[in-house]
């Protein structure tokens, strides 16, 4: 990937990202990815969720607390949503937040909402590297960090 | 604290390839709660399964960690491992680090640091489960078929011949689907009404089959062995138990001018009509549209002559509410319209046909009695050209990316059945590729080429233009890199095929999830081919992908089984990550309530205990067996009481720390 490529040499920086997927549509996505043999940075790290609407804003917060770059949520199309509605809740959710986090100085950039259904391994990579290249260019994120976590 | 086994699989070279195994299984040792940390070159094998299991027994472990293939892949088949060595199935974890990790990196040292961290965030997990016992619930032992062609009689004869009631909904008058507007089929050259319509008849006679014809599915609820389903009954304006089937309504109409749907609109149709004469069942419906009594209240033609009284213009549509076990998707397709392909002036020339008003013109029970004429002029046609691949694996924007499958084959038979009938015309089929897999499949289409002299030429039309009734065809020879035009007198188009529209609100309808092309997905596509991802729903013919009438009825059979095994269980294991409420948190806001797309939360008055203090509040209480555990309510609680089995809000804060360590 070009990406990485540029990321190893130009600079040290590696961001780390935080992915919720929803068990039905985007871990499957991000399944068929692998499956598909499809690259994405490794910084990427998946959390598996029953459903996007099962991601609380803390677990965000805390991601950035705890040193995290980048946060994105991906669940299923809107109106494919498993269980009928929960990805609509998530949108609602991080709408709200997300604008929050901007006030806090959280660059909007930082948080993502993404739709990918199990079929799309090939948007999974797309969004997976695009989005990692948007927390390249921001750089590391420092507005939210925990000092005491700091070892 | 527990003692949790860490298993770090090899999947041979698919996960060792790319990540060092055992130096994963190394750097997780000092992790809170490991006591044992090893690798191995295949987990899921039975000397796999057998090591997890004697590790569960010697070290007492009360958790496992398996890092290894997606859990969608194996976690089933760990937490049995886990169950059968007497450890909580529900004590098992599983880090993806093939689909998500050793597939996607290249570099080792990568892929070696990510599983790491992967190991470190489901060990972080584990360390907070509980164990869960699954609940039960009962299965209603009914199945409802969607689609009433070939793929849905097939599989409601075979779930009802092994003795389960079945209930086929179809939106069209008639049971039968697009099998039976066929005239033969490959690569047998049977007649399709011939083995279709005893079949037909078999699923209306059956005693356990019930066809809701002219219906359509309204809405789903419920989840495996107990949806609830509301199937709208369309009026058809004859009341269905009167009817004798003896057209006489349909001879005296006068309005006779619709268009017929079952001959693609070659012919015409009277407005109180059965789709054609073997139609199940034979009782016909009044088109609203062109009924001259719907449009001026007069006529009723139809009402006095019938002998039985069975017109009904006062009929309304009906909501039948039933409940079934299983859904199976039986939608079927249809062929892409042909109007964005300009080059081939279908709109313009009635003669430009697609394959399937082709299929219309050579039946015998078709609108020229099975006698080939132009729709224009109702000449023999002398030359025809048959157009391959118009719109399939096209990624233009009109056609569609993925091969029919079928057209290859019933082009062939369409070249050969007309050089068969009229010797003396002359047949060209242009094609792409000629893809024949399948038993006696490209033995037949050699026949077209070697027995019957169709000329078959590699390329693609590039334009047909009428002038004076005759077609000129412009097209390229690929092979011998020459220009083509010939005058022709039909043009057929093999048009792609692509899932009726009515798939994708009934998709929605049952959660079932689509691909872009709006194909249900299956749960796996190598594994489990017939079974949607969502449980209970089941998959039959082409509204998976395109096949032909063979596979269908494979696939048709492979679908009745899986139902059958479905419904031959008195209770089903429940999801135990469910959700549940902590009365001493509740606040009794009924936030929670208003989310679950389940109804599967109830208030109740209940005295609590709370610190010493007795009280009656108002608290969320969930039914388990209603909850399908998606957690849309522990976001919503505003004081944190309500948490989801499986994916409690603190293992999911352990697994965001876990990965955010490093």
């Amino acid at each position: 990937m070009p990406e990485l490529n540029e990321q190893k040499s130009s600079s040290e920086f590696k961001p780390l990202i935080v992915a919720f997927c929803c068990n039905w549509c985007s871990y499957a996505g991000a399944d068929l990815a692998g499956t598909s043999r499809l690259n994405y940075p490794a910084n990427v790290k998946i959390i598996r969720v029953p459903c996007s609407c099962r991601v609380n804003p803390m677990f965000i917060l805390r991601a950035f607390q705890r040193g995290a770059d980048g946060v994105i949520i991906n669940g299923c199309h809107p109106g494919d949503c498993h269980y009928s509605t929960g990805n609509y809740y998530a949108r609602r959710r991080m709408a709200l937040l997300f604008s929050m986090l901007e006030y806090l100085g959280i660059e909007k950039g930082r948080t993502r909402v993404e739709w990918v259904s199990a079929a799309e391994g090939q948007r999974f990579a797309q969004v997976m590297n695009e989005f990692a290249e948007t927390i390249h260019n921001l750089g590391e994120n420092k507005r939210l960090e925990d000092l005491r976590c700091k070892r | 604290m527990q003692r949790i086994g860490v298993f770090v699989c090899w999947c041979g070279s698919n996960i060792a390839a790319t990540v060092d195994v055992s130096a994963v299984a190394e750097a997780v040792k000092s992790e809170p709660g490991v006591v044992l940390a090893t690798d191995y070159q295949y987990m899921c094998s039975e000397v796999g399964q057998a090591k997890i299991k004697d590790a569960i027994k010697e070290h007492g472990l009360t958790g496992v960690v398996i890092c290894s293939c997606s859990p969608r892949m194996h976690e089933a088949t760990f937490r049995k491992t886990a169950a059968a060595a007497g450890l909580n199935p529900y004590m098992v974890e599983i880090a993806n680090i093939r689909e998500q990790c050793s597939w996607i990196h290249k570099e080792k040292d990568e892929g070696t640091e990510k599983a790491i961290i992967l190991a470190k965030a489901a060990i972080a997990k584990l360390n907070l489960n509980a164990p869960l016992t699954a609940g039960e619930s009962p299965v209603t032992k009914r199945a409802l078929v969607i689609g009433g062609g070939i793929a849905g009689i097939q599989t409601a004869l075979d779930i009802a011949d092994a003795g389960y009631e079945v209930d086929i909904v179809e939106k069209s008058p008639t049971i039968g689907g697009k099998m039976a507007q066929l005239d033969k089929t490959f690569p047998t050259l049977d007649c399709a009404a011939c083995i279709l319509t005893p079949k037909m008849v078999d699923a209306a006679q059956h005693e356990k089959i019930h066809l809701y014809t002219y219906s359509e599915v309204e809405k789903v609820s419920g989840f495996v062995g107990n949806f609830t389903v509301d199937i709208r009954k369309k009026a058809r304006n004859v009341k269905e138990d009167l009817c004798t089937g003896c057209g006489v309504c349909m001879e005296k109409c006068p309005s006779k001018k619709a268009k017929s749907e079952f001959n693609m609109g070659l012919n015409t149709r009277s407005a109180v009509y059965v789709p054609f004469a073997q139609a199940v069942p034979n009782v016909p419906v009044i088109d609203h549209d062109a009924c001259i009594h719907y449009k001026t209240g007069k006529c009723g033609l139809c009402e006095k002559s019938c002998p039985s009284n069975a017109i009904d213009f006062e009929q309304q549509d009906e909501i039948i509410t039933r409940e079934y076990g299983a859904i199976i998707a039986a939608t079927g397709f249809n062929p892409i319209p042909m109007d964005d392909f300009d080059e081939y002036g279908y709109s313009q020339n009635p003669d430009v046909v697609t394959s399937l008003e082709f299929e219309r013109l050579m039946n015998a029970a078709g609108p020229t009695k099975g006698v080939l004429l132009r729709p224009s002029d109702g000449k023999h046609p002398k030359t025809l050209v048959f157009v391959q691949c118009v719109g399939s694996r096209d990624t233009t924007e009109c056609g569609k990316p993925y091969c029919s499958k079928i057209c290859c084959m019933y082009t062939a038979k369409h070249a050969m059945l007309v050089r068969e009938k009229y010797p003396d015309t002359e047949v060209y089929v242009f094609y792409i590729d000629v893809r024949t897999p399948g038993k006696n499949f490209d033995e037949f289409q050699r026949r077209a080429v070697e027995q019957y002299g169709v000329n078959y030429v590699k390329g693609m039309v590039g334009k047909v233009a009428e002038e004076d009734g005759v077609l000129h065809v412009q097209a390229s020879d690929l092979i011998s890199g020459t220009q083509m035009h010939i005058d022709a007198d039909m043009v057929v188009l093999a048009a792609a095929i692509e899932p009726d529209k009515s798939a994708r609100p009934l998709a929605t309808m049952l959660t079932a999830s689509m691909d872009t092309n709006d194909f249900f997905t299956e749960a796996h596509p190598k594994l489990r081919p017939v079974e949607s991802p969502t449980a209970g729903v089941f998959l039959s013919g082409i509204c998976q992908g395109p096949k032909d009438i063979p596979e269908t009825v494979a696939q048709a059979g492979a679908a009745a089984s899986k139902v059958i095994g479905l419904l031959a269980k008195d209770k089903l294991t429940c999801n135990p990550c469910v959700a549940g409420s902590d009365e001493l948190l509740c606040n009794g806001c009924s936030a929670c309530q208003n989310v679950c797309p389940y109804g599967a939360i109830e208030y109740v008055e209940k005295e609590i205990n709370d610190h010493g203090v007795r009280e009656m509040r108002r608290v969320a209480e969930v039914n388990e067996a209603v909850c399908q555990g998606c957690g849309a309510c522990t976001v919503t609680c505003p004081s944190g009481a309500m948490d989801l089995k499986g994916f409690t809000n603190k293992q999911i804060m352990a697994e965001v720390d876990a990965i955010c360590r490093n």
